[in-house]
């Protein structure tokens, strides 16, 4: 018989996150189609009593939870000490968890901790004849198997955004609360803070319906034989905050900065997208300037519908790749977009 | 077709990250602990041998991205618990946030784990060993933000993302002092094998990639502009 758990972590303000829903979905749906396996919900933090209230009405029969002002901090040391305790106080044999930085640090660790396996970038949990199986991604987003392991605890990290988050209702949740014996070593490291980019200059939105992809192409000459960086730069921003649409960008631009080259001051490593970057999950993308190769092409994989804004009608990174080439130069066209989304709210 | 054999750049920027950590702390020493076909870790030498100053160990074995991580992650960390002379209190394990094992995201914490490391991170872009011998360290977070952590100090593991540094530059006296200890460790290298029990796959596909483009050539760029709003609001 399987046990399956549902691990999660409270956010600062108590609540659960939608990567959390997500997997919480997928553990549900499995728990439903193993017959006689058991549904466990555990879950970390400061104070877990308003996340484990916000699902009350999800099909779980336990709610297990690890609290304490050493929880809130997302730290290897406490966190993996924590997933340990629940995991064995469940008797987990199937652990699903939302791939968040917290739990992506820490889940691999505790499977080994448990004598398990730990499986990451998860797409899909089933089952079928009482047979468990999972599909995942290999080699960054370029290959994807369907898969199956006899080892227990079997950790399944789900990536977020691949599901559809759970519905289920409040209500009142009764948790036991787990104890757990930190060591000193479990505390080594304090969180200081978080660093971000004020609250304009963000530009990494991962809940926004559209990603916008910057290439090389805007920092090169154009056709009067001079860059236009301060344009560019003025263009992309201006779209970001009417559009309120996600940067991404292509390696060869953001690596622009550390070969001397010019730059948009803006664009940093984070906002690179593909092979060597990010696989943000958006509805919607929108590429200008980039030109095709395979590595990019894994940044578009988990975008829906997709359009592109090249000079270049044989434009690798859109050919069989975009649903839209439009072959146009993207100064001109998002400068007009500017003007007309200045004029209509999205 | 063979396709060449190098680094994956999140294990090339702990690389660069560790020789520019070792440069600046007197007494400090990287070990580059790398598991892969003989033949196929001689290329890879080739490549990064005049990068930075470093002593091979090298491991024999597969480094398909179907190896099981926890496997990869069992050898790599009985070759470093192997290391003579290690002072494993002074240890700083570098390595690849999503490396070994390819993309897996597993394979460090598991190596942190078995050498008894708690203090891990991941995603790291930055670190700076403060005068108390303290470690600030900058690990992404969700949504293009930074978690900044101090910790006490070593041991410690360090899953890197990008860093902050360029690649250096190739070295040839750099290539001559490391060839002196990589030739005997790729001769010496030992032998792994992995045996993937209890894992089935079922089926491993390449996605559909292929989109049937519309390719819009005689609009105007304002006829353009419209369209791309009316698609953005829909």
């Amino acid at each position: 018989m399987e046990v399956i758990l549902i691990l999660a972590h409270a956010e600062a303000d108590g609540s659960l996150a939608k990567s959390a829903r997500e997997a919480l979905h997928a553990a549900a749906t499995l728990h439903k189609s193993l017959a006689g396996s058991k549904f466990v919900i555990g879950l970390v933090g400061e104070n877990v009593q308003a996340a484990a209230n916000s699902i009350a009405a999800c099909t779980a029969t336990r709610y297990l939870g690890v609290t304490g002002a050493d929880f809130a901090q997302p730290r290897y040391g406490t966190d993996a000490a924590a997933a340990e305790a629940i995991c064995k106080a469940a008797q987990a044999t199937v652990v699903v968890a939302p791939a968040t930085s917290r739990w992506a640090r820490v889940l691999a660790g505790v499977a080994q901790r448990l004598g398990g396996r730990a499986d990451t970038h998860v797409t899909g949990v089933s089952a079928a004849d009482g047979k468990i199986s999972v599909n995942r991604w290999y080699y960054r987003q370029r290959m994807e198997s369907s898969q199956t392991r006899t080892q227990r605890p079997w950790i399944l990290g789900i990536d977020p955004g691949s599901q559809t988050p759970c519905v289920c209702g409040a209500g009142n949740a009764s948790v036991e609360k787990i104890s757990v014996n930190l060591t000193d070593a479990a505390t080594r490291t304090t969180i200081i803070g978080v660093r971000e980019p004020k609250a304009d200059a963000q530009t990494i939105r991962p809940d926004a319906k559209l990603l916008f992809v910057t290439g090389a192409g805007w920092t090169k000459k154009q056709a009067d034989g001079q860059t236009h960086l301060p344009e560019a730069e003025k263009i992309i921003l201006d779209f970001l905050k009417k559009s309120r649409a996600s940067l991404g960008s292509s390696k060869s631009l953001v690596d622009q900065s550390g070969e001397g080259q010019a730059i948009l001051p803006f664009l940093s490593h984070l906002n690179q997208v593909g092979q060597t970057g990010a696989t943000p999950r958006h509805p919607k993308g929108l590429s200008t300037c980039c030109h095709g190769e395979e590595p990019h092409t894994v940044g578009w994989r988990f975008i829906g519908e997709r359009r592109a804004i090249s000079l270049d009608p044989n434009c690798g990174w859109a050919r069989g790749k975009a649903d839209v080439l439009y072959v146009a130069d993207a100064f001109k066209v998002m400068m007009k977009v500017n003007e007309l989304l200045a004029t209509k709210s999205i | 077709m063979m396709l060449p054999a190098v680094l994956d750049p999140w294990a090339g920027h702990a690389l660069y990250e560790a020789a520019n950590l070792a440069k600046n702390q007197p007494g400090s020493k990287v070990w580059l602990v790398s598991l892969g076909p003989k033949a196929k870790l001689q290329q890879v030498m080739m490549t990064v041998a005049q990068r930075v100053p470093f002593e091979l160990v090298a491991l024999d074995g597969s480094a398909s991205g179907f190896t099981d991580a926890t496997e990869t992650a069992g050898a790599l960390a009985e070759a470093i618990a192997a290391i003579a002379g290690l002072d494993k209190s002074k240890l700083l394990v570098f390595g690849g946030w999503e490396s070994a094992s390819r993309g897996a995201g597993a394979t460090m914490q598991i190596v942190g784990e078995r050498l008894g490391i708690l203090d891990q991170f991941q995603g790291v872009d930055e670190l700076k060993v403060n005068a108390d011998g303290s470690l600030e360290i900058l690990e992404r977070i969700e949504g293009g933000k930074h978690q900044v952590s101090q910790c006490a100090g070593a041991p410690a593991l360090l899953g890197w993302a990008t860093g902050n540094l360029p690649e250096p530059k190739n070295n040839p006296q750099v290539g001559m002092v490391n060839m002196r200890t990589v030739m005997p460790a790729l001769q010496k290298a030992k032998p792994v094998k992995f045996a993937g029990e209890g894992l089935s796959f079922a089926s491993v596909s390449l996605p559909r990639q292929l989109r049937e483009t519309q390719v819009v050539k005689d609009k105007s760029p304002d006829d353009i502009a419209k369209e791309i709003v009316e698609w953005i609001k829909m």
